[in-house]
């Protein structure tokens, strides 16, 4: 069955070209944040751009290098729901966060 | 009407004695660690974030020059490894073991050199920034203790995924271990790829400075 698999994921892979492709893609991408870096863009807008720009070359290493694009469906849905459900319970405490400042003593 | 629910049970992907994920254990059992790593590296990003937001005079350390070219070849660096890594598992998978060892020797190559680059970004900040885990020039202590808490765990991931890649380029050149351990182990370093496409950006390009 394992061979069987193999050979499934193997048909439905991407090829050497389409890997080669998202290796530029991301190289790019790390340019275009280097670049914003370089420009000292205002913290928002800068902040912005470079979680937009991580989560699009994470989500193209998960899809590509990691296969996941290939696998099944109930993977991505067993294991990322979940996960992301998490992440975003975090951000709960960054209201804390923005608040702290405010309350120093002399603030 | 009872032979209809036997049937429909026969050809169910969840009776048992075939994968739902048509994967087997070992990635999924890979898939299982990198899902609860993410949620350790999430962490200790936001615990970063958390100080950076709360603590007005964040520390900017990092010269576009050497700081942010070095974590840019850096980023170069484990970039291309992954690139090499996934050429490893396509040639273990057409049965090319001398092409696969080759390809994870260049893994090995690309995330050694991640890790001398980044013991050298360390020593700089150490030596010319006087930076330590406890204290720093800038009174804010925090930076130190975040930055080399999330780094160091990040660079302790590539140490151990060295070491992983190593054992698996043995074993593939004497012939042992199937297509699958390497993709596992693929997975793995894929991952720690993954992980620095956040510290990078979060990290040093947000505290850029000219």
């Amino acid at each position: 069955m394992s061979t069987h698999t193999e050979d499934v994921i193997q048909a439905h892979g991407a090829t050497i070209p389409a890997f080669a492709k998202v290796w530029f893609t991301l190289l790019a991408l790390t340019g275009v944040e280097v670049f914003l870096a370089y420009e000292q863009v205002p913290t928002i807008i800068m902040l912005t751009a470079l979680l937009g720009l991580s989560i699009v070359k994470a989500a193209l290493i998960i899809a590509y290098f990691m296969h996941l694009k290939f696998e099944r469906l109930s993977l991505f849905l067993t294991l990322f729901p979940m996960l992301i459900c998490c992440i975003l319970l975090m951000l709960i405490f960054l209201g804390d966060a923005a608040r702290l400042p405010g309350m120093r003593p002399g603030a | 009407m009872s032979s209809q629910v036997s049937a429909v049970a026969s050809t169910s992907q969840w009776e048992g004695g075939q994968s739902p994920y048509a994967t087997n254990s070992k990635k999924f059992g890979m898939w299982l660690f990198i899902v609860s790593d993410s949620l350790t590296f999430t962490a200790l990003l936001f615990a970063y974030t958390y100080c950076r937001v709360a603590t007005p005079n964040w520390p900017t350390p990092f010269h576009f020059s050497p700081s942010i070219i070095f974590s840019s070849v850096m980023t170069f660096c484990l970039l291309t490894s992954s690139l090499t890594m996934v050429m490893a598992v396509h040639s273990m998978n057409q049965g090319k073991r001398r092409a696969a060892a080759g390809w994870l020797l260049g893994t090995m190559a690309g995330g050694g050199a991640f890790v001398v680059l980044h013991l050298n970004e360390w020593l700089n900040l150490i030596n010319n920034e006087h930076v330590t885990i406890f204290d720093n020039p800038w009174g804010i202590p925090l930076f130190g203790g975040t930055f080399f808490s999330l780094t160091g765990l990040h660079m302790t991931h590539v140490v151990i995924g060295l070491i992983y890649l190593a054992i698996i380029c043995q074993a593939v050149v004497r012939g042992k271990f199937k297509a699958e351990d390497v993709e596992v182990a693929g997975l793995y370093w894929h991952f720690v790829d993954l992980v620095w496409m956040f510290i990078f950006p979060l990290v040093y390009l947000m505290s850029a400075k000219l």
